[in-house]
C-alpha cells in the first residue's frame, strides 16, 4: 500500500464515512435557519455536481450588516463532449431563469453551469435536469469528469463515432452510488448502504479530480496534453481505428510551491478504439491505488506518473490489461482553438459561434441568450459547447440556417468577423464574483483588457492576427494558461502574473515573464513586445514560438521545469 | 381676608360676586374651583362639569381607602399611578395600587374612593391588563357603586380616532353605577406629563380636604423611574448606525448604537428606549417659508411661558407631520379661512382630510390670514417621543443601547414622506451625532431570568428587537434552558435580522428552536402564525411545561392573527371550547405568562 493510513488527508476519511457520498447533505438542505450546509457536506456534494459559494461581491457588506454570506449553489451539468439537444438547452435556459442568475456558463470542459441557486431551490433544479436526461453527477469531486470530445462538424461521421466512445467511456466511469438519487430525485433509500457498491472507486474514490479528453487531429483544441488521459484519434482514411494514449497532464499549481506545477500529458503508446473503455478504466485504477492520498495539492496523476515514471506506469497498466500498448501513431495538431463561422457538412450546416468567456447573457444590445433560446425553439440539430467556451449550432438545414442568420441578426449578435485574432481565440475563468479560490477577476476583466490590447495590435497592423490568450483568476488554472501564448494569472485584487511562450498547438507550456504586475505595466510590456513581434517575427511566426525564438522566455515541454529562474523576471 | 380691587386682579363687579360666594364655599368646593380654574387654563382637555356630568361634595371621613387601578401597555400609566400612590402615602393614607386584571372584581363593593388611570389601546380598546375588568364592568354582573367617590385620568394620543376611549368609558360607567365622581375626568394627549401631575394635584387635594394642613402634599411630582425623562431628556452619542437590510431589500431597518456612558441609565429586556425626534429641516424650512414666518423670532410654547425661536420651536417642540381631529378645531379659530371653518363642521370631512396630511398641506389647502407664530403653542400638539424596544443586553454592554428601527418612507397626496423619528435616523443620524433619549421601562413586557422556565418568543420584522436583548442577557448570564423564537419577514436573503446572532446562539445553545417565515419567498405567503400553527402540539406542550409567551411588533395584524392562532392551537390541542381556550389564555395573561408589546 502506498499510502500511510496514519497520514491520510481528512478527506479520505469524509468520503470513507460519507456511506458513499450520503453524509448530512439531506438535513443541511433542510435546515431553514442558514442558506449553506455543513462545511464537511459541501465536499460531499461536489461529488453530487454542485459547489457552495457565496456572491464575494457583497461579503463584506453582508457581514456588516450581521446577514451570513449570500450563500448560493453553483451546478454543473457534465454533457459529453458537451453535445446538446434543442430540449436540452430551454431546459437549462428556463433553470437559469426561474433559479440562477439569469445566465447560462459554457465551461472550459464543454459542460454547463448555472450560478446564483439557492440552497432551497436545489432539489427541483436537479430534477429538472435529470428530467431531460442530463445529469450532475460527477461533474466535480474525486471521479472522473465530463469526458471532453472534439465537436468537430466538419467530419460528421467520424465525430459521431469519436462522441459514441467518449459517451461510453464517462457512462462506464460514472460513480454507482444511489446517494444521488435518493437526495435528489426521490428514490426510495438503499436501507443499508453497505449493500452498495463502488465497482471501480471503491468507498473513498480517487485521491483527487481525474479528467479525460479526445482531441481529433488537426484540432487540439480539447488540450489532449492537458488531461490526466488525453486520447488522441487515429483516422485512417477518415475511418477511427483507435488511440494515441497520453497521460498525466495539468494545469493547477500553487504560488510559490515549486511541488506544484503544470504538466503536459506525455504519450504511452496507442490503443485500438474497441479497447479504450478498458484501457481508461484501467488507468484510473493505477491512479486509485498508486496516487497521493495524503497531500490532495500532489494527488492528481500527473504527480504519480512523474513519482513512479512512464515506463512503470506502461507495465502496471499491461499487467492490469493483461496486454501491452503499441507504439504511438502518428498525429498532426495545427492549433486549439476554434474555427468560427459557418461550415457546411454532409448536407447540414454547423455554426461556430463566439461565445465571450462562454457566458450566454442578454446585455442591451446584444441578447445573446434570448436569440439562443429562439434558435433552440426552431432548430432541429443540436448544440455543442467547444472546449474554447464556445458554441457550435450543428445540423442546421439551409432553410433553418437562413432562420438562424435572421434570429441572430435581430439580437445584435455581430458576425465574428468583427472580433480579432485574439479575442476569437480567448479564454477566461469564472473567477469573481462566485469562484471561492479567485485571487483577482477575470471573466469580468479579460474582455475590456484585449480592448485595450486591441488597440496595440491595430496600431501595429496585425489585427486579425491569431494570438492565444488565457486569463485565470488563480493558479489552479481553470483556463487551461499554462498553455497559452499569453497568459494571465491572478495573484491579488488588479494583480497578475504573466506567462509568455506557449505554443499555438498547445504542446508546450509557456513560463512566468512578469510577476504580480497590473494593467498598466500588463500594457507597457506587451506594447514592446508586439511592436517586436511585427517588425520581426519570421514568416507565419506564431507569437509564442517568436517570444521563445527570441529568448524572451525559456521553452518548456516539461512542468517540472516550469519553475526554473525564468529569463524575464529580473 | 375678602378680595379687594387693589390686591387682586379682579375689577369692582367681580371683587363684589366673588367676596359674596368664597366664604360660602367648603374646602372642597374651593379645592375644586382651584383646579378646574388650573386645568382649564388655555387647554381644553378638562371636561368641565355640565349637568350631565356633575361632580358632588364626597362622603366624608378620613379613614377612607384609596383604591388605584391603572390600565397600562407601554407603562405610562402604571408609573404615573405607582407615583400617586407614594404621594397619597406620605399623608398616611390607606391605598392599594394595583392594574385593573389584577383587581377581584367581588372586592369592588368594599372600594372606597377609587382612582383610574388608564390608557387606551388597539382601536379604542382598553389596555391588555385592564381587558376583563373592563368587560366585568360593563356586564351585567357589575355591582352598584353608591358608596364609591371616583375620578378618572385617561392618557391617550389625539390622533387616533377614539381618543382616550377607555378612559371616557370607566368615567361613564362608574356614574350609571351610582359612584360619586369627585373630580372631572381629565382626557391627556401623548404629552400628558403636565396634566397628569395637574389631576394628581387636585384629586389629592380632594380627597386630603379634612386631614388638616399640616401634612400637606408635596406638590410636584417626582418620577420614581429615573431621573431623565420626557422633559428631561439625555443628550447621548449614537456610536453605530448600520442597515440590516440586505441589497435588493424591499425594506429598510437600521441597527443602531447608542452610548450610555455617565447617564446612569439601567435596563431590563423588554424596556423601550425613548428618543425626542427633530422635524426634517427642509419640512420645517417650506413651512416657515409658506407662511414668510422670521425664523428668530422667538415665540412661547408652553403655559409656563418658555420661549424658543420659530425655527426652534418647529423643529424640536411641536408636530408639524400630523394633523388631528382637535387641533385642526383649534387652528380653525386661528386661520381666519372660511373653508377651514365650514371643514372643521363636518367630522367625516375632517377625518378623511386629515389622514395622510401634514401642517405644510394644511397651510397651502387653508390658507391662514395672518397667522402670529406666538399662537401655535394653542393648537399644535407637542412631538410625542418615539419608543424603540431596547435590542440589546444591559448586562453585556452596560454603557450601550441597541435599536432596530424600521425606515418609513412613503408617498401620500403627491409628497415623498417619511417618519419624524425613524426618518430622521435613516436621513440624518450618523455615529457621532446626538439624540435626546431616556429610558422607558417597560413593566408589562419582563422576562424570566432561570433556565426553568420555558420562553416562546414571538416577533416577526422589528418585533424581534427585544428578544435579542433577552438571548444577549441571557448569554452573558450563561442561562441555558428552553428558548423558542418564530421570526418572520419579506426574504430570507435580505431581511433575516441578525441572522449570525440567532445562529451563533443556536450553536452555543441559548437558543434552543428558532422558526422562520419569510412571507415573500414561496407563492403562498406565510407568516409566524402559520409556523406556530405547524408546530402547534410542540408548542401546546411547551405552555402546560409553564412556558411564557411573548408577542412583539405589528399590532394591527400580526399581534391579532397570532392570538387567534393561539386560541385555535390551545382548543385543538387541548381539546377545549373556544370559550375554555380564551379562559386558558386570560389565566396565562394572569401569571403573567402571556406578554405582548405590540406597536
Ligand atoms: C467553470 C470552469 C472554468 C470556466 O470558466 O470554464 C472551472 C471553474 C472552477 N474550477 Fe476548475 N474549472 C473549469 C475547468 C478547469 C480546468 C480546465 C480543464 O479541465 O480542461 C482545469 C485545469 C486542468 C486540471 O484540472 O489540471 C481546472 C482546474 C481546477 C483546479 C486545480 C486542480 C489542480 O490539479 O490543482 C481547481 C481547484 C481544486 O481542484 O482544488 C478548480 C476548481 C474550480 C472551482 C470549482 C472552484 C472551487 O473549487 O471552488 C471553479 C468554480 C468557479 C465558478 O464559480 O464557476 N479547477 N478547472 C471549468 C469547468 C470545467 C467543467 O465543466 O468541468
Ligand atoms: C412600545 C413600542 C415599541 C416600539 N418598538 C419599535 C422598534 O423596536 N422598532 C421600530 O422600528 N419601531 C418601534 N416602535 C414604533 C416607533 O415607536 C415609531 O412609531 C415608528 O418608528 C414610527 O415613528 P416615526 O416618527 O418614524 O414615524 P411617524 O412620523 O410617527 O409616522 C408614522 C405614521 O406615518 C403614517 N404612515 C406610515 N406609513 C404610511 C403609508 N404607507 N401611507 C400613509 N401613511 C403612512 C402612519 O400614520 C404612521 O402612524 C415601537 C412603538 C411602541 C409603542
Ligand atoms: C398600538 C397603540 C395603539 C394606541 N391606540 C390608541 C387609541 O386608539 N386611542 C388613544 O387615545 N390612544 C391610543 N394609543 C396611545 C396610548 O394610549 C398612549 O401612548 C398612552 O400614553 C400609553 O399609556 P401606557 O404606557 O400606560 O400604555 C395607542 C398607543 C399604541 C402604542
Ligand atoms: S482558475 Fe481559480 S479563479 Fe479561475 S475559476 Fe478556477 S479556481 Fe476559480
Amino acid at each position: 500500500m502506498v499510502n500511510d493510513p496514519k497520514k491520510l488527508d481528512p478527506m479520505e476519511k469524509l468520503k470513507d464515512e460519507s456511506r458513499y457520498l450520503r453524509g448530512t447533505i439531506q438535513e443541511g438542505l433542510d435546515d431553514p435557519i442558514t442558506a449553506a450546509i455543513s462545511e464537511d457536506d459541501t465536499k460531499l456534494l461536489k461529488f453530487h455536481g454542485s459547489y457552495q459559494q457565496d456572491d464575494r461581491d457583497i461579503r463584506d457588506e453582508r457581514r456588516k450588516q450581521k446577514l451570513e454570506p449570500a450563500y448560493q449553489f453553483m451546478l454543473r451539468i457534465a454533457i459529453p463532449g458537451g453535445v446538446a439537444t434543442p430540449e436540452q438547452w430551454l431546459a437549462t435556459d428556463d433553470l437559469a431563469e426561474a433559479y440562477g442568475d439569469n445566465t447560462i456558463k459554457l465551461t472550459t470542459r464543454q459542460a454547463f453551469q448555472l450560478h446564483g441557486i439557492l440552497k432551497w431551490n436545489l432539489k427541483d433544479t436537479i430534477k429538472t435536469i435529470n428530467k431531460v436526461s442530463m445529469t450532475t453527477i460527477a461533474a466535480c469531486g474525486d471521479v472522473n469528469r465530463n469526458v471532453m470530445c472534439n465537436p468537430n462538424p466538419y467530419q460528421s461521421d467520424v465525430h459521431q463515432e469519436v462522441q459514441d466512445w467518449a459517451q461510453a467511456i464517462s457512462d462506464h466511469l460514472s460513480p454507482k452510488t444511489g446517494a444521488y438519487h435518493e437526495i435528489w430525485l426521490d428514490q426510495k433509500k438503499v436501507i443499508d448502504s453497505k449493500e452498495e457498491v463502488e465497482p471501480i472507486y471503491g468507498k473513498t474514490y480517487l485521491p483527487r479530480k481525474f479528467k479525460i479528453g479526445i482531441a481529433v487531429p488537426p484540432s487540439n483544441d480539447i488540450d489532449v496534453f492537458s488531461q490526466d488521459i488525453g486520447l488522441i484519434a487515429i483516422l485512417e482514411n477518415d475511418q477511427l481505428q483507435g488511440f494515441n494514449i497520453v497521460v498525466g497532464g495539468g494545469m493547477g499549481s500553487t504560488h510559490g510551491n515549486t511541488k506544484t506545477y503544470p504538466q503536459l500529458g506525455k504519450i504511452a503508446g496507442y490503443a485500438p478504439k474497441e479497447n479504450i473503455v478498458d484501457v481508461t478504466e484501467k488507468i484510473v485504477t493505477i491512479q486509485r491505488d498508486y496516487g497521493n492520498r495524503s497531500d490532495r495539492k500532489n494527488a492528481r496523476f500527473k504527480y504519480t506518473i512523474d513519482r513512479y515514471g512512464l515506463d512503470w506506469f506502461k507495465q502496471e497498466l499491461a499487467e492490469r490489461l493483461g496486454w501491452e500498448l503499441t507504439e504511438a501513431k502518428d498525429y498532426k495538431f495545427d492549433h486549439n482553438g476554434d474555427r468560427y463561422g459557418w461550415v457546411k457538412g454532409k448536407n447540414r450546416w454547423h455554426l461556430t459561434l463566439f461565445i465571450e468567456n462562454g457566458r450566454v447573457k442578454d446585455e442591451d444590445g446584444y441578447q445573446l441568450r434570448t436569440a439562443l433560446r429562439e434558435i433552440a425553439h426552431i432548430h432541429t440539430g443540436d448544440f455543442r459547447l467547444t472546449p474554447n467556451q464556445n458554441l457550435v449550432i450543428a445540423n442546421a438545414t439551409a432553410q433553418k440556417k437562413k432562420k438562424i442568420i435572421e434570429i441572430l441578426e435581430s439580437y445584435g449578435i455581430q458576425d465574428e468577423k468583427k472580433y480579432s485574432g485574439l479575442r476569437k481565440n480567448s479564454i477566461a475563468c469564472v473567477a469573481l464574483p462566485t469562484c471561492a479560490l479567485a485571487m483577482a477577476e477575470s471573466e469580468r476583466y479579460l474582455p475590456s483588457l484585449i480592448t485595450k490590447v486591441e488597440d496595440i495590435l491595430e496600431a501595429e497592423g496585425i489585427k486579425d492576427e491569431e494570438i492565444v490568450i488565457r486569463m485565470s483568476g488563480c493558479p489552479n488554472g481553470c483556463a487551461r494558461p499554462a498553455l497559452a501564448e499569453v497568459a494571465f494569472i491572478g495573484k491579488a485584487p488588479g494583480k497578475y502574473n504573466m506567462y509568455l511562450g506557449g505554443s499555438f498547438t498547445g504542446d508546450r507550456l509557456n513560463q512566468l515573464y512578469r510577476e504580480n504586475i497590473g494593467e498598466e505595466e500588463i500594457l507597457a510590456i506587451l506594447k514592446e513586445l508586439i511592436h517586436d513581434f511585427a517588425q520581426n517575427r519570421l514568416d507565419k511566426e506564431h507569437f509564442g514560438d517568436f517570444v521563445v525564438r527570441n529568448g524572451y522566455v525559456k521553452e518548456v515541454y516539461d512542468g517540472q521545469q516550469f519553475h526554473q529562474e525564468p529569463k524575464g523576471v529580473l | 381676608m375678602t378680595l379687594q380691587v387693589v390686591n387682586s386682579p379682579f375689577d369692582e363687579k367681580q371683587t363684589e360676586i366673588l367676596n359674596q360666594i368664597l366664604p360660602t364655599l367648603t374646602d372642597a368646593q374651593k379645592n375644586w374651583l382651584a383646579g378646574y380654574l388650573a386645568a382649564s387654563q388655555g387647554v381644553t382637555n378638562v371636561v368641565p362639569p355640565t349637568p350631565t356630568v356633575e361632580t358632588k361634595e364626597p362622603v366624608q371621613t378620613s379613614t377612607r381607602t384609596v383604591t388605584i387601578l391603572f390600565g397600562s401597555e407601554t407603562g405610562n400609566s402604571q408609573a404615573l399611578a405607582e407615583q400617586l400612590s407614594t404621594q397619597l402615602k406620605e399623608i398616611n393614607r390607606d391605598v392599594t395600587v394595583s392594574c385593573m386584571d389584577d383587581f377581584k372584581p367581588k372586592k369592588l363593593k368594599e372600594v372606597e374612593d377609587l382612582l383610574i388611570i388608564t390608557a387606551t389601546h388597539g382601536e379604542g380598546d382598553p389596555p391588555d391588563n385592564a381587558i376583563e375588568f373592563h368587560e366585568f364592568l360593563h356586564g351585567r354582573k357589575a355591582p352598584k357603586l353608591d358608596n364609591v367617590n371616583f375620578s378618572v385620568l385617561s392618557l391617550g394620543d389625539e390622533s387616533y380616532e377614539f381618543f382616550c376611549q377607555t378612559g371616557k368609558d370607566f368615567d361613564k360607567r362608574l356614574e350609571e353605577l351610582g359612584a360619586t365622581r369627585i373630580h372631572p375626568r381629565v382626557d391627556c394627549d401623548v404629552d400628558y406629563e403636565e396634566l397628569a401631575e395637574e389631576w394628581a394635584k387636585e384629586v389629592i387635594a380632594t380627597l386630603q380636604k379634612d386631614a388638616g394642613a399640616t401634612n400637606a402634599p408635596t406638590t410636584t411630582v417626582t418620577p420614581t423611574e429615573q431621573t431623565f425623562s420626557k422633559s428631561n431628556p439625555y443628550t447621548a452619542e449614537v456610536l453605530e448606525n448600520i442597515v440590516l437590510s440586505g441589497k435588493g431589500s424591499n425594506k429598510e431597518t437600521r441597527h443602531i448604537e447608542i452610548s450610555l456612558e455617565g447617564s446612569n441609565f439601567q435596563y431590563e429586556p423588554g424596556d423601550c428606549l425613548a428618543i425626542n425626534p427633530k422635524n426634517d429641516p427642509a419640512l420645517v424650512a417650506a413651512i416657515i417659508e409658506e407662511l414668510k414666518w422670521n425664523p428668530e423670532q422667538t415665540i412661547p410654547i408652553n403655559k409656563q411661558g418658555e420661549i424658543r425661536s420659530v425655527q426652534e420651536a418647529l423643529t424640536s417642540i411641536f408636530e408639524i407631520t400630523r394633523l388631528t381631529k382637535g387641533s385642526l378645531e383649534k387652528a380653525s379659530t386661528y386661520f381666519q379661512n372660511e373653508k377651514l371653518q365650514q371643514l372643521v363642521q363636518n367630522s367625516d370631512e375632517v377625518k378623511a382630510y386629515i389622514d395622510g396630511r401634514d401642517l405644510l398641506d394644511l397651510i397651502i389647502d387653508y390658507p391662514p390670514e395672518q397667522l402670529d407664530p406666538t399662537t401655535i403653542m394653542h393648537f399644535m400638539r407637542k412631538i410625542p417621543a418615539r419608543q424603540y424596544s431596547i435590542s440589546s443586553s444591559y448586562q453585556a454592554n452596560p454603557d450601550e443601547v441597541h435599536l432596530t428601527v424600521a425606515t418609513v418612507k412613503y408617498q401620500a397626496h403627491g409628497r415623498d414622506r417619511s417618519g419624524v423619528c425613524s426618518g430622521e435616523i435613516s436621513d440624518r443620524i450618523k455615529p457621532g451625532d446626538q439624540l435626546n433619549v431616556y429610558v422607558h421601562k417597560n413593566p408589562n413586557f419582563k422576562f424570566p431570568m432561570d433556565e426553568a422556565t420555558p420562553v416562546i418568543m414571538i416577533g416577526p420584522g422589528t418585533g424581534v428587537a427585544p428578544f435579542r436583548g433577552y438571548i444577549e442577557e441571557r448569554e452573558e448570564l450563561e442561562l441555558k434552558g428552553k428558548t423558542w423564537l418564530f421570526f418572520g419577514d419579506q426574504h430570507f436573503r435580505t431581511d433575516f435580522l441578525y441572522q449570525v446572532d440567532w445562529q451563533r446562539w443556536i450553536q452555543q445553545g441559548y437558543l434552543t428552536k428558532m422558526d422562520v417565515a419569510f412571507s415573500r419567498d414561496t407563492d403562498e405567503k406565510v407568516y409566524v402564525q402559520h409556523r406556530m400553527q405547524e408546530k402547534a402540539k410542540e408548542l401546546f406542550e411547551w405552555l402546560e411545561a409553564g412556558a411564557h409567551l411573548y408577542v412583539c411588533g405589528d399590532e394591527k395584524r400580526m399581534a391579532k392573527d397570532v392570538h387567534d392562532t393561539l386560541i385555535s392551537i390551545i382548543s385543538q390541542e387541548g381539546n377545549l371550547s373556544e370559550e375554555e381556550a380564551k379562559e386558558y389564555i386570560n389565566q396565562l395573561k394572569h401569571e403573567k405568562r402571556y406578554q405582548r408589546d405590540v406597536y
